[in-house]
C-alpha cells in the first residue's frame, strides 16, 4: 500500500516536474498563495473580495447557460424568459442565480468599499488599488443596467428609456449621442441586440480585466489590515513580516469557510424568497415591455436607488445628471482626500466616527427615498441628504490633517 | 511531538472530509445545469406522436410524415414483396438486422408489427438523404438484380424494401425504424410504441 | 481587544439594523395598504385545483395563458392526462401544448375596448392579495353598468357575479387636506345575491387568486422543498469548514 502511495506521489511529482519547466506553475503558486503575506488580523470585512470573485464566476457560468436559451429580439425575449422560466429542466434555478447573483454582487461590493472607509485601505501606496476598484464598480453598474435591459419588461424598457434619456442632457452632442447608443430613433430591438453583445461578451471582458488588474495591483503591497498599519514595517528574522501570515493555507481555510455560509443566504433567498419583495425582481418587469403605457413608478434597481435619489434632488436635468455623476465620480478622489496621518477609524478621533456615521446613514437613506415616489416633502429630504453626501467628502478633505488621531500600535490588534 | 502527529491526523481528516462534502456538493450543482442541456418542455411538446390514417394507401404507394425533425416513410407492401425478401439476403450486409436501430418489438425480415405496412426512417445511414424508392423488380441502372426497394443518389446507397442495407455500399446500417403503434386497422401512431411503451 | 470587541459589537448592530431596513422597506413597497391579504395558499393541492377549474370555466374564453401547458397543469395539480383532457381542455388542443385562446386581439380590442391580457404573470405584476381584492370589488355603479373599486373604470364585466351576486356601492363624504370634498365608496351592499354565500364566494376568489399565483411561478410548489435540502447540505458543508479553519488558526496566536 505505502509503495504504491508513494510511487503515485512520485509519478504526480514527475508530473509537475514536466509542466514546471514548461510554465512557472509552482513559481506562481508559491507566489501568490503560500508566498504570498497576508495580515493576520482580518475581520469579517475582508471576506468580500474573495466572495465577489466567487460571484463574478457564478454569473458568468450562469449567464452562459442563460444564452443557451435566451433570444436576443424585441420580438421574443420576454416570452424566452418565461422559456426559461417553465419550459427548460432547472432554468428557473439558473434564472433566479442569475438575477439573486447579481444583487448580492452589489451587497459585497458596497461592503467591501465600506471596509476600505473603514480602515483605509485606499491609502497610500494602494490609491491604484482603489481607482481600479473604481473601474470595477462603475463596469459592474453598466453591466448591471444592460442585463436588467434583457428580459424586456416594462421596467426593462422604461428605466433604459429613462437612463438613456440622461445622455440627452449633455449640450449640443447630447441627442446624437442616444441616437448612437441606442441605434436607433427610439429604444427598439437594435437596442435590445446591442445591449445583449455588450453585457453577455464586451462589458465581462473588460471586468476580467480589470479584476486581474485590480489583484495584481493588491499583491504588489499586499493587503492593508483594521489597524491600518504596514505589516511589511516589521520583518521577521526569517525575512518575512512578523504580523504576516502565508494566504494559503490560512486564507485558503477561512475564505472557503466564507463561501459556505455565504451561500447558506444566498440559498435563503434563491429558493425561499427570489424576489424579495420586489427589490431584486420588481413586480412590473413581469409585464412585458410596452412602449405605449408608462408604468405607474419608474425606478431603477435597489442598488442604483442612492444615485438616482441625487439625480431626482436636482431640479435642473442637467445639473442633476452632473450631481449623479459627481457623486459616484468623487468617491476616485478618496485616496486623496483623506489626508489623516492615520489610516483606521480605530485610531482615528470621533470626528471621523461621526462623519463617517453620517455618511452611511445619507447613503442608505438616499437609497430608500430613490425607491420612493418623490412628493415634495421626500424631494426636499432627498436634498439635505445629497448636501450630507458631499459633505463628507469637503469635511474630510479639511478635517483630516488635523483631526485628532489616537496612538498607532507596531504590532496589529485583533 | 505527539500533539503534532495528532493535529497532523485530524487536520488531514478535516481537508480529506471538507474536500469530499464539497466534492459533492459540486457534483450536486452540476446536475441541474446538465440537465437543462435535455430537450424542453416545448421540445418534447413539438416532439409528440403523429397519428397517421392509412387507409386510403395503396399497395406500393409511400406516405412520408415528418417526426421530430424526421422523415418517415409508411410503404405499403403486397404479399408478394414480403414474401420476395428473402431473395437478397446473400447481399445483405445485416440480413437479420442485428446491429440495427430498431425497436425490440420489431423481428424478422418484414421489420414491422404488421408485414403489409413498412414504417421506417428515410434518412440513409450514411450522410441523412432520403433515398429514392424504387419497388419495381427488374434491371435498374445501378443494379442489374433489382429486387425493389431503396436507391440513395447520393452516394449510391441500396436498400430493400424492408430497410435492410445491401453489401458493399457507403451506409453502413439498415434504415432505422422508429417507435410505432396501430390505433385501429387505419390508424398509425408514430412515436409510440404498443401499450404505451415509449 | 476592547476597540475589537465594540467593532463586532458596532459591526453586527450595524448588519442587523440593514436587514431589518431592508424587510422594512420592502414589507411597505409591496403594495397600499388596503388592499388587504388573500390568504391563498399555493400547497393547498385542492385549492389549485378548483381555482382551475373556476379559471377555465369563467376566464378562459377570454384570458389566455400562454406560458401554461396543460400537461405542467397536470403534473404540479397532481390530475390526470384525462381528468384534464376532459374537464380543463374545451378547445383541440393537444397535452403538452399551452393554454392558448382562440379570441382574436384585434377584434376583442374592439369589442372591449382593449384586448383582455394573457394572464400567465398576473400573479407575479399584481399578487394575489391584488386580484382577491380586485375580484372582490366589482360593482354596478349609477350608469347601471360594471365598475372596480381597485381598478377605476375596468374594461372587464363582472364574469362571475352568478355566483357573487350584484353590489352596489354606499358612498360617504371625505374632505381632503386641501378642503376638497368628495364622494368615496364606504362599502358595498349587496342588492341581488349570487348562487354563493359571501364565504364561499371568497374561496372560490381565493382559490382562483392562488392558480394565478401558482400559474405566474410554476417552479414554486418545488423551489422551497429543493431550497430545505439545499441548504441543510451547505450548513453541513459549512459545519466541516469551520472545523478545519479553526483547525488550522490554532497556529496563529
Amino acid at each position: 500500500m505505502a509503495k504504491s502511495a508513494s510511487s503515485l506521489a512520485k509519478r504526480a511529482g514527475a508530473m509537475m516536474n514536466w509542466l514546471d519547466d514548461r510554465m512557472p506553475v509552482t513559481k506562481f503558486w508559491n507566489e501568490v498563495m503560500t508566498g504570498y503575506q497576508a495580515p493576520k488580523n482580518f475581520n469579517f470585512w475582508y471576506y468580500m473580495g474573495s466572495l465577489a470573485l466567487l460571484v463574478l464566476v457564478m454569473q458568468i457560468f450562469t449567464g452562459i447557460f442563460l444564452t443557451m436559451h435566451y433570444k436576443p429580439s424585441a420580438a421574443e425575449a420576454f416570452a424566452s424568459v418565461e422559456y426559461i422560466m417553465r419550459d427548460v429542466d432547472w432554468g428557473w434555478l439558473i434564472r433566479y442565480m442569475h438575477s439573486t447573483g447579481s444583487s448580492f454582487f452589489f451587497i459585497l461590493i458596497y461592503l467591501h468599499m465600506y471596509r476600505s472607509l473603514l480602515y483605509g485601505s485606499h491609502r497610500k501606496p494602494r490609491e491604484l488599488l482603489w481607482v481600479f476598484g473604481m473601474f470595477i464598480y462603475l463596469v459592474l453598474m453598466a453591466e448591471a443596467f444592460l442585463g436588467y435591459v434583457l428580459p424586456w419588461g416594462q421596467m426593462s424598457y422604461w428605466g433604459a428609456q429613462v437612463i438613456i434619456n440622461l445622455f440627452g442632457a449633455i449640450p449640443k452632442i447630447g441627442e446624437p449621442l442616444t441616437q448612437w447608443i441606442r441605434g436607433d430613433y427610439f429604444i427598439s430591438d437594435a437596442t435590445l441586440n446591442k445591449f445583449f453583445a455588450l453585457h453577455v461578451i464586451a462589458v465581462p471582458l473588460a471586468l476580467l480585466g480589470l479584476v486581474l488588474l485590480h489583484l495584481v495591483a493588491l499583491r504588489e503591497n499586499g493587503s492593508n489590515n483594521p489597524d491600518g498599519i504596514e505589516i511589511k514595517a516589521n520583518m521577521g528574522p526569517d525575512g518575512t513580516p512578523v504580523d504576516g501570515i502565508p494566504f494559503h493555507p490560512y486564507y485558503t481555510v477561512k475564505d472557503i469557510f466564507g463561501v459556505g455560509v455565504f451561500l447558506i443566504l444566498f440559498s435563503f433567498i434563491l429558493f425561499m424568497w427570489p424576489e424579495v419583495g420586489g427589490l431584486f425582481l420588481e413586480a412590473d418587469n413581469f409585464v412585458p415591455a410596452n412602449p405605449l403605457v408608462t408604468p405607474e413608478h419608474i425606478k431603477p434597481v435597489w442598488y442604483f436607488t442612492p444615485f438616482y435619489a441625487i439625480l431626482k434632488a436636482v431640479p435642473d436635468k442637467l445639473m442633476g445628471v452632473i450631481m449623479m455623476g459627481a457623486s459616484v465620480g468623487i468617491l476616485f478622489f478618496l485616496p486623496w482626500l483623506d489626508r489623516s496621518p492615520v489610516k483606521s477609524i480605530r485610531y482615528k478621533g470621533m470626528w471621523y466616527k461621526v462623519l463617517l456615521g453620517t455618511f452611511t446613514v445619507a447613503f442608505i437613506r438616499l437609497g430608500m427615498l430613490g425607491m420612493a415616489e418623490g412628493t415634495p416633502a421626500q424631494t426636499w429630504e432627498m436634498r439635505i441628504w445629497t448636501l450630507v453626501y458631499f459633505m463628507f467628502f469637503v469635511l474630510l478633505y479639511f478635517m483630516s490633517p488635523g483631526g485628532k488621531t489616537k496612538p498607532v500600535p507596531d504590532r496589529v490588534t485583533h | 511531538m505527539s500533539s503534532d502527529d495528532v493535529n497532523k491526523g485530524r487536520r488531514r481528516f478535516l481537508v480529506a472530509s471538507t474536500s469530499a462534502v464539497g466534492a459533492v456538493g459540486i457534483g450536486l450543482a452540476a446536475v441541474p445545469f446538465l440537465q437543462s442541456w435535455m430537450p424542453s418542455a416545448r421540445a418534447q411538446a413539438i416532439g409528440v406522436p403523429v397519428e397517421v390514417n392509412i387507409g386510403k394507401l395503396k399497395v406500393g404507394e409511400l406516405l412520408k410524415v415528418q417526426w421530430r425533425g424526421q422523415t418517415i416513410g409508411v410503404l405499403r407492401r403486397s404479399a408478394e414483396m414480403v414474401a420476395n425478401l428473402s431473395k437478397v439476403d446473400a447481399v445483405l450486409a445485416d440480413p437479420e438486422s442485428i446491429d440495427a436501430d430498431q425497436p425490440d418489438y420489431i423481428h424478422g425480415e418484414p421489420r414491422a408489427l404488421r408485414p403489409d405496412y413498412l414504417v421506417v426512417n428515410l434518412h440513409c445511414t450514411h450522410l441523412g438523404c432520403v433515398p429514392q424508392m424504387i419497388p419495381q423488380v427488374g434491371p435498374q441502372p445501378f443494379d442489374d438484380n433489382w429486387n425493389g426497394g431503396f436507391y440513395c443518389p447520393c452516394h449510391k446507397s441500396k436498400f430493400d424494401l424492408s430497410g435492410r442495407v445491401y453489401k458493399g455500399v457507403p451506409a453502413p446500417t439498415n434504415l432505422r425504424i422508429p417507435p410505432y403503434s396501430f390505433l385501429d386497422d387505419n390508424t398509425l401512431m408514430i412515436g409510440v410504441s404498443p401499450q404505451g411503451a415509449v | 481587544m476592547n476597540t475589537s470587541l465594540m467593532e463586532t459589537r458596532a459591526t453586527v448592530l450595524f448588519g442587523v439594523a440593514m436587514l431589518l431596513l431592508a424587510v422594512s422597506f420592502s414589507v411597505s413597497a409591496s403594495g397600499s395598504a388596503s388592499i388587504g391579504h388573500s390568504g391563498t395558499n399555493v400547497e393547498d393541492t385542492a385549492s389549485l385545483q378548483r381555482g382551475a377549474k373556476w379559471y377555465v370555466n369563467y376566464c378562459l374564453g377570454c384570458h389566455s395563458l400562454s406560458y401554461m401547458r396543460y400537461n405542467r397543469l397536470a403534473a404540479d395539480l397532481k390530475l390526470s392526462e384525462e381528468e384534464v383532457m376532459q374537464n380543463l381542455v374545451f378547445s383541440n388542443a393537444k397535452f403538452g401544448q399551452t393554454m392558448d385562446i382562440a379570441m382574436d386581439a384585434v377584434q376583442s380590442e374592439v369589442w372591449f375596448g382593449t384586448t383582455p391580457p394573457d394572464l400567465s404573470l398576473v400573479g407575479r405584476s399584481r399578487g394575489p392579495d391584488w386580484l382577491y381584492a380586485y375580484l372582490r370589488s366589482f360593482y354596478q355603479d349609477e350608469t347601471g353598468g360594471w365598475n372596480n373599486a381597485v381598478l377605476a373604470n375596468a374594461a372587464m364585466p363582472h364574469v362571475l357575479w352568478r355566483l357573487q351576486g350584484i353590489q352596489t356601492p354606499v358612498y360617504r363624504q371625505e374632505t381632503t387636506e386641501a378642503g376638497y370634498t368628495h364622494e368615496v365608496i364606504d362599502h358595498f351592499e349587496l342588492t341581488t345575491p349570487g348562487t354563493q354565500s359571501a364565504e364561499e364566494y371568497e374561496r372560490t376568489v381565493r382559490d382562483l387568486a392562488a392558480f394565478l399565483q401558482y400559474v405566474g411561478e410554476p417552479a414554486v410548489l418545488q423551489r422551497k422543498s429543493i431550497g430545505v435540502w439545499v441548504i441543510l447540505f451547505l450548513v453541513l458543508f459549512t459545519f466541516l469548514a469551520y472545523l478545519l479553519k479553526v483547525e488550522y488558526w490554532r497556529d496563529i496566536h
